[in-house]
């Protein structure tokens, strides 16, 4: 039996990005707040201080710093025939853990999506017919515009003191940004960083093949920024240790950095580590929720009555808490019915090796998100008739490090080990390097999130089950993207290059990328949606999902980062302007 | 580093508890300010020279000879043996890595399809005291009786690719995986930092020209084709850095 606690006016189900922003919006307006986070408190100096920050095997390859599986995992199949296995170790995606969430071990790429993105099926069925989408596609227009989220996108950036350069203020275009991307209200919040060799020569090559390359929108910042809650972010000093690690310098934008001292200064907030939820509670109508029951350090039971509970966990286990929660009809794929565990979606990347003949490119010395990149093939930013897909991405050439354990070029045809591999190893790592493209993943059918029949996690409870391959259309767009991109390659005049476009079928055991999308998605219709445009349950009104990628109906052609944080702070003035002066449906 | 960490922890979250109130959780309670005390950090445990901790003798013999096949020594840098690797993998496998500490090990286990990723019941270090005690079977009955570490090198490296392909098969272990594993861990320690044990002397850094845990790059960055001129440096510092007697 559950113990009970005094009741808080908010209960955060995990300390990531967006529990960090709904914590201090929430207890700055006077509201009583506690966070509950199953990982452990983490900050800079004590857990990733450049003193020993820059250590590859402990961080990237035995990921010292991600959710460990023995606490909780998925399985995995591809496809409803096979039967689900757990993933024993994480490797195609890794879920963070911890104070701060995936907002530590991000690379700090900060895109918006594009505004025709947040009407994505009107906007093609209206450009080329509904014949052009597939059948089983089940991608939906957001609930919310562009327009309406710019604020917000302008407002997450502003606390992240991003780098970058606009292509687009208020409509008019700018030199140098990116000539696609949607209209902004101010400029970067500090300039580009510095580039590179490698994405140097890759601008030069892709304008002469007529592109308009641009700074990638970065979170390691250019230069030392204090931000609007009065925190100093530092500048970025190159040194390659970004995704899959904690900065060391306080120039990676992070909760811990960006929102957490302002936050802890709060009277009305705590955070309580390492202490896992395992459901939230509803009262006998299952309209509403009075709390949630977490399990401390011990194993003991404790009873969090709240007025309101946010789920702000990682994308996948926000989905997983409403399905052990009975909140929401879960999906079934057979009938297609039911929205909890619907339109889980990914990211379908690809990359052209290069190498290049006698260049000094330095590889280490490399940010997560510097470099120069192009978008005239995301989205719908180029016309499609004829192609035989839809959706797309950004390309080009970041340098998020040259790490040796795990990334050392070799030409094709080294053997992988002895005299030869070690002389084209020392020969190549100089002159190596990897273009990329970051292309959408639109939603289906047969791709979705339930509970496993089988396997269980620590607590006894089932893992969650993911179904999920690349469909035709991924595929397509993936080959294209990956010759356009190649096309650029060949003008950097390499002495080889070796395009790799994405293949299915979906091998959870090769790294991709951590952009989970969907299951508890955003719409305006109840019966394929689980929140509303506020990121409110439909059933339970005082549950919100503040703004994790579960909520994207389908997952577009950039990171998720910036549009979480801009739906994070979207939903904290939703709920301190409407929902406070009325509880209740907000729609 | 993991189960160290782990309990470090929850010493912490206890002792918290103490001093707390009866209507409290076994937890960190954090409030007020952003935390702090010293010698709170939780730095890498440094390899210690010594006897093997996980390799019997024979074992440590086969695991020299074959790092030292896999990376052979050159006039670029030394190879796998005198890099420390069979060290670095005898330590790795000593310690929480060694029995998948951290990973999801419930049953059932079934061999699923490629793409649902590694399902063996088996930690790393159960798969090489398997595949070291098979290999050595092999060796025995197709080479007259010897062990791996005393055949000639062309011997050692058809041996070796025989495991990557699969074309020699091991008894009880897939003979590729042990393979896999085996060259994984060993390219491991020719590039991890020298403070577990392998890349001695930084050698696995000198070879491709990684110049280890500098951590500030800014005067290089837009240095282009310039080679950057520090030599590299480890969490330790750099051996030319200790004051020999």
């Amino acid at each position: 039996m559950a113990r009970k606690l005094p009741a808080k006016n908010v209960a955060i189900i995990g300390l990531g990005w967006t529990g960090a922003i709904l914590a201090h919006e929430l207890a700055s307006a006077g509201l009583d707040v506690v966070a509950i986070e199953r990982g452990p408190w983490r900050d800079t100096a004590t857990d990733f201080p450049p003193s020993y920050a820059p250590d590859e095997l402990r961080y990237a390859v035995r990921l010292d710093l991600f959710l460990r599986p023995e606490q909780d995992t998925l399985t995995f199949r591809n496809n409803l025939s096979q039967t689900a296995l757990p993933i024993r170790h994480f490797a195609s995606f890794l879920p963070g853990n911890g104070v701060g969430g995936a907002g530590v071990h991000w690379n700090g790429q900060t895109w918006r999506f594009l505004p025709s993105d947040f009407r994505l099926r009107s906007h093609l069925e209206e450009r080329y017919g509904k014949a052009m989408l597939p059948e089983d596609m089940t991608i939906q227009d957001w609930p919310l515009s562009y327009d309406e989220l710019e604020p917000y996108y302008d407002r997450f950036e502003k606390i992240c003191g991003t780098s970058g350069k606009a292509g687009n203020l208020r409509g008019v275009k700018q030199e140098g940004g990116n000539p696609f991307e949607g209209w902004r209200s101010s400029e970067y919040p500090t300039p580009p960083l510095k580039q590179t060799l490698g994405p140097a020569l890759f601008a030069e090559a892709a304008r002469k093949v007529g592109h308009s390359p641009f700074p990638q929108p970065a979170s390691n910042l250019s230069q030392a920024y204090v931000n609007p809650l009065g925190l100093r972010i530092g500048q970025c000093t190159y040194c390659g240790f970004c995704e899959r690690f904690g900065c060391g310098n306080y120039s990676k934008s992070s909760p811990q950095v960006c929102i957490l001292p302002a936050l802890m200064r709060l009277p009305n907030f705590s955070a309580q580590t390492e202490c896992e939820v395992t459901r939230i509670n509803l009262d006998s109508s299952g309209k509403r929720a009075t709390g949630v029951t977490y399990v401390d350090t011990s194993g003991e039971e404790w009873e969090q009555p709240a007025d309101i509970v946010l789920v702000c966990a990682f994308a996948l286990f926000n989905v997983r808490m409403l399905l052990l929660s009975g909140i929401g009809k879960p999906y079934d794929a057979q009938s297609g019915q039911g929205v909890v565990g619907r339109n889980y979606a990914y990211q379908t990347t690809s990359s052209v090796g290069v190498i290049l003949k006698d260049k000094i490119l330095n590889p280490f010395i490399a940010t997560g998100a510097h470099g120069m990149m192009i978008d005239d093939y995301n989205g719908d930013n180029f016309d499609h008739s004829g192609l035989g897909f839809v959706g797309g991405g950004y390309m080009g050439a970041g340098q998020t490090n040259a790490r040796p354990i795990q990334t050392r070029p070799v030409p094709r045809g080294t053997p992988k080990w002895g005299a030869q591999w070690k002389k084209a190893t020392a020969e190549t790592y100089q002159r190596g390097f990897s273009l990329s493209t970051h292309g959408s993943s639109y939603s289906y059918r047969d791709c979705y999130l339930d509970l496993d029949p089988t396997y269980k996690d620590r607590f006894g409870r089932p893992l969650m089950r993911m179904t999920f391959d690349f469909h035709d259309n991924e595929l397509k767009m993936s080959a294209y993207l990956t010759d356009r991109l190649a096309e650029i390659a060949k003008a950097m005049d390499p002495v080889e290059m070796t395009p790799s476009p994405r293949k299915g079928p979906y091998n959870i055991n090769i790294y991709q990328t951590t952009h989970n999308t969907g299951g508890t998605v955003m719409g305006a219709d109840p019966a394929s949606s689980v929140v509303n445009r506020y990121c409110q349950s439909w059933d339970v009104p005082n549950v919100f999902v503040p703004g994790g990628a579960s909520v994207f109906p389908q997952n577009h052609g950039y990171n998720p980062t910036d549009t979480v944080g801009a739906l994070a702070y979207w939903t904290a003035d939703a709920i301190r302007q409407r929902y406070l002066k009325n509880p209740g449906p907000l729609i | 580093m993991t189960s160290h960490r782990l309990s470090r922890r929850r010493l912490l979250a206890s002792a918290a508890c103490i001093v707390a109130s009866s209507v409290s959780a076994h937890a960190r309670i954090v409030s007020g300010a952003m935390p702090w005390s010293p010698s709170l950090a939780n730095p890498p445990a440094p390899w210690r020279p010594g006897p093997w901790l996980f390799f019997s003798a024979d074992e440590a013999a086969t695991i020299e000879a074959a790092v030292d096949r896999l990376i052979p020594p050159d006039a670029r840098s030394a190879g796998g043996k005198d890099a420390g690797c069979a060290v670095f993998i005898d330590r790795q496998l000593a310690g929480p890595y060694g029995e998948a500490a951290g990973l999801y090990m419930k049953p059932p286990f079934v061999a699923g399809a490629v793409t649902q990723g590694n399902q063996s019941a088996n930690a790393p270090a159960a798969l090489y005291r398997t595949g070291l005690r098979a290999l050595a079977a092999f060796i025995k009955a197709n080479f007259a009786g010897k062990s791996f570490a005393v055949l000639s090198p062309q011997d050692q490296d058809s041996v070796l690719s025989g495991l990557e392909t699969g074309s020699i098969a091991l008894e009880a272990i897939n003979s590729a995986d042990f393979f896999n594993l085996l060259l994984q861990n060993t390219q491991e320690g020719y590039f991890a930092d020298p403070i577990y044990g392998g890349n001695r002397d930084m050698a696995g850094w000198k070879l491709v020209g990684f110049p280890g845990t500098r951590y500030d790059y800014r005067d290089w960055v837009e240095r282009h084709n310039e080679p950057y001129p520090l030599p590299p440096v480890a969490i330790t510092g750099r051996p030319d850095w200790t004051v020999r007697e």
